[in-house]
């Protein structure tokens, strides 16, 4: 049948299960938006093409599904850059649809004309400039096999507006996708198995460390059986916390810059570390010249441009971590590791991360009281936390207890400031019956605060807790630590947070003492609504323990003062 | 260490600078890039030279492949390999200087290109060696311009390099014993 390419790019989208999209249109992709019209894929209006990319990202990060969005040539194309990079980064599978000028006009400086596949090309897992209608529906559906296939990642579809008026002959069975040097599904050799149960059946301080990967490929199960059937603690990424439960007992909690410090001890004295889908970035390893010098390394890991990039491993298991665990666990040997995992229960002592709770209640409100009683109140009832960049996003991987995949939201490679409320949009259109909530810095909430319209809009009920420290706070902590308190252009001054909320229509309240935490956060759950409550904590606050830039793993700074030991674990 | 790599390419618009750009920004450091047709319409074929320790030169490769263009990397460095640059120097040649340097280009087995009463081009092909000598050798008569290729590789005796089926380069990756990812 013949269609225009407006009406196949819908089609396609329908057919690769696409219900949503995140778009904000414009001249050189209105053909498109004339065509949806006749869709069944809902368009979610945005207020900036930023957010449009950051609620597909949220969208692909709660569900695994591929997020779409669309925007149109020039600026609007161009606006989407942060939010495609951020999905670089994270590995998050979006597809960007932008609008391009008539394809006689591409290289003239017509009217919003900008070169957005040159612009995104090193910020996309692949892109494509598409000039024929006769080529939609194929590039199309290699996008959407590109972004979710392998390691996954953004991939912007640039679309002429002649190829979008003109007709052809659609057929989405011809149309397979044509990609003869794409090789995502790598497996590994069968001596570097041998090799690496070898290592693992004679490691007497093993550490998994588990990261987002683990998600990706949906091995948590896997993940656990290793462990368990071998006795080895799992140490978390940032963007791994919650491939593991947080209550597990194998389960040390999250590694790096601001992790545990027992976690980083123990990785510093493991004799193996087995990554799995994790990166060895720069926040989770400190110094390289120092970190694990007595371990060997085993890297599971789906793409090969990984191994050996910022730490030389022993044995490398290229291939998707459940394939190449279920291929594995059948042959790990049950091994008593009591005397190593004593030896880490004894490390738990040194932890200062948790002695803040013990703060005395003294009318002063902490941001990791605000997050610990969150978690309590919100615990075991499909809740997902979307954070935006900072302090708070530390406290919150601190103090919040992930017992699920996907139930923890943020931008960790690119740390994004703005990514939260959009991305928390994207997570409740994907999966309405989950309590959404967005814990945000009152920096970062300022970036991206105009797509609350888009949320009233939408009619999500999304709520929001700001942790309003007055502050661009962990550029304050990196001034407090690094240049002498010179706090240079991190004060706020804020708007009335209330007032803002009001003027969407949108209910708040704003806490300043502990004892108003729980009640706030139980009227926001008891409202139909959206609402939004402004925390306004202790300012001058700080993330402990830090490994500062450069330093090795376990030369930790840790909170001033006497520890105070934690009896509780909860 | 100064790494070979063959690299088939799809021939399609914009290939040549998603390469370009990968090793701009991973800031491998590129020493030459020629790029050209093969035998096969639809498949671009790259030599490229890279200044890379072994480990680099693996993530290298790696990168490569992860160009969804790009259909074969090959690291030629320590296969046998006949290496080709192409140089045209055009050398002042006045006088007693011009039977010098027709002199030298004999030598070289470099052949002239053209002739003019003040000037020569000299064509030359060869390695790097080869073309970096008879160019110190010239300079004392005056090189007045230069330009060369940059080079193009190919594995000795029967082994081939090139893609045998656009339709599945992997399969016959897979078939290769030389790819191994761990160390
Ligand atoms: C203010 C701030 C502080 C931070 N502090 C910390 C910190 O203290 N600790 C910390 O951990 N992080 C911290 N981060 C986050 C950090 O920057 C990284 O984003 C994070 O460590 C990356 O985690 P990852 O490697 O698990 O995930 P990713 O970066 O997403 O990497 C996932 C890896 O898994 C691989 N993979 C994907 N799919 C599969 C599959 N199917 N099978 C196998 N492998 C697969 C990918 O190829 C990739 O290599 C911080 C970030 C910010 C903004
Ligand atoms: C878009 C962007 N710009 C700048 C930064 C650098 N940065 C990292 S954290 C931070 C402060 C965040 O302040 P706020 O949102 O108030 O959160 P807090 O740290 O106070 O919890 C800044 C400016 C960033 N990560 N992203
Ligand atoms: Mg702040």
């Amino acid at each position: 049948m013949k269609k225009t390419g407006a009406q196949i790019i819908w089609e396609c989208l329908e057919r690769e299960g696409v219900t949503h999209v995140f778009g904000y249109p414009g001249g050189a992709i209105l053909p498109a938006y004339d065509a949806l019209k006749h869709s069944r894929v809902h368009h979610v209006l945005v207020r900036h093409e930023q957010g449009a990319t950051h609620m597909a990202d949220g969208y692909a990060r709660a569900s695994g599904q591929v997020g779409v969005a669309v925007a149109t040539s020039g600026p609007g194309a161009t606006n989407m850059v942060t939010g495609i990079a951020t999905a670089m980064m994270d590995s998050s599978p979006i597809v960007c649809i932008t609008g391009q000028v008539g394809s006689k006009l591409i290289g003239s400086d017509a009217f919003q004309e900008t070169d957005i596949t040159g612009i995104t090309l090193p910020i996309t897992k692949h892109n494509y400039l598409v000039t024929h209608v006769g080529d939609l529906a194929r590039t199309l559906r290699e996008a959407f096999y590109v972004a979710r296939s392998g390691r996954p990642g953004p991939v912007l579809v640039d679309i002429t507006k002649d190829a979008q008026q003109s007709a052809c002959e659609f057929d989405w069975e011809s149309a397979a996708p044509q990609l003869p040097g794409y090789r995502p599904d790598l497996s590994p050799a069968s001596h570097e198995y041998e090799h690496a149960l070898q290592l693992i059946h004679n490691a007497k301080r093993p550490v998994i460390l588990l990261g987002h990967g683990a998600i990706l490929s949906g091995a948590m199960r896997e993940v656990r059986d290793l462990a368990e059937r071998a006795g080895i603690p799992v140490a978390l990424t940032l963007l791994g916390l919650g491939a593991l439960s947080a209550s597990h007992p194998l389960n040390l909690g999250m590694m790096g810059m601001h992790g545990e410090a027992w976690v980083n001890h123990t990785i510093q004295e493991a004799d193996l570390l087995i990554a799995l889908g994790m990166r060895f970035d720069d926040r989770v390893t400190g110094n390289l010249k120092t970190y694990a010098p007595t371990a060997k390394k085993i890297h599971v890991e789906i793409d090969p441009a990984e191994i050996n990039k910022n730490v030389k491993v022993d044995v490398a298991l290229v291939g998707d971590l459940r394939e190449v665990l279920r291929e594995m666990l059948p042959r790990i040997e049950s091994i008593d590791r009591s005397e190593w995992l004593d030896f880490i229960d004894g490390l738990k002592g040194q932890s200062a991360v948790r002695d803040i709770q013990n703060l005395p209640d003294n009318g002063h409100l902490y941001a990791a009281h605000v997050i610990n009683d969150l978690w309590r109140e919100t615990r075991g009832s499909n809740t997902v936390v979307v954070t935006d960049v900072g302090q708070h996003q530390m406290w919150e991987a601190q103090y919040y207890k992930h017992e699920e995949p996907r139930s923890l939201i943020t931008s960790g490679g690119l740390g994004t400031m703005g990514f939260a409320l959009p991305a928390a949009i994207g997570v409740k259109v994907a999966r309405p019956e989950a309590e959404v909530w967005v814990v945000v810095g009152d920096g970062g909430f300022q970036m991206t605060m105009c797509e609350l319209a888009t949320m009233v809009q939408e009619n999500l009920k999304i709520n929001i807790a700001i942790i309003n420290n007055g502050y661009l706070g962990m550029v304050r902590q990196w001034q407090e630590f690094f240049y002498e308190r010179n706090y240079q252009a991190t004060p706020l001054l804020n708007p009335d947070f209330a007032k803002i909320a009001e003027a969407y229509g949108i209910r708040t309240a704003t806490v300043t003492q502990r004892s108003q935490v729980v009640p706030s956060v139980q009227s926001a759950r008891q409202n139909d609504g959206p609402v939004l409550i402004n925390f306004q904590v202790e300012q001058e606050d700080t993330v402990y323990p830090m490994v500062a830039a450069g330093a090795a793993l376990h030369e930790m700074i840790r909170r001033p003062g006497p520890i105070v030991e934690t009896a509780a674990d909860e | 260490m100064l790494n070979t790599y063959v690299v088939y390419v799809e021939n399609k618009p914009g290939v040549l600078t998603r390469v370009a750009s990968l090793f701009r920004r991973r800031a491998f450091n590129i020493d030459s890039l020629t790029v050209g047709r093969t035998e096969k319409p639809e498949v671009s074929r790259m030599t490229i030279t890279v200044e890379a320790d072994p480990d680099q030169a693996r993530r290298i490769e790696a990168n490569l492949y992860k160009l969804v263009n790009v259909l074969l990397v090959e690291n030629i460095t320590t296969a046998p390999a006949i290496v080709r640059d192409l140089a045209m120097i055009k050398v002042a040649a006045m006088h007693e200087a011009r039977s010098h340097v027709l002199e030298l280009a004999s030598v070289f087995r470099a052949r002239v290109v053209d002739v003019a009463p003040e000037s020569l081009i000299i064509e030359i092909t060869g390695g790097d060696d080869k073309i970096d000598g008879l160019l110190e050798m010239l300079r004392p008569y005056g090189v007045l311009e230069m330009v060369r290729t940059g080079i193009v590789a190919m594995r000795r005796g029967s082994k081939c390099s090139s893609v045998v089926s656009t339709a599945n380069p992997v399969a016959q990756l897979a078939a290769d014993d030389d790819v191994q990812y761990s160390v």
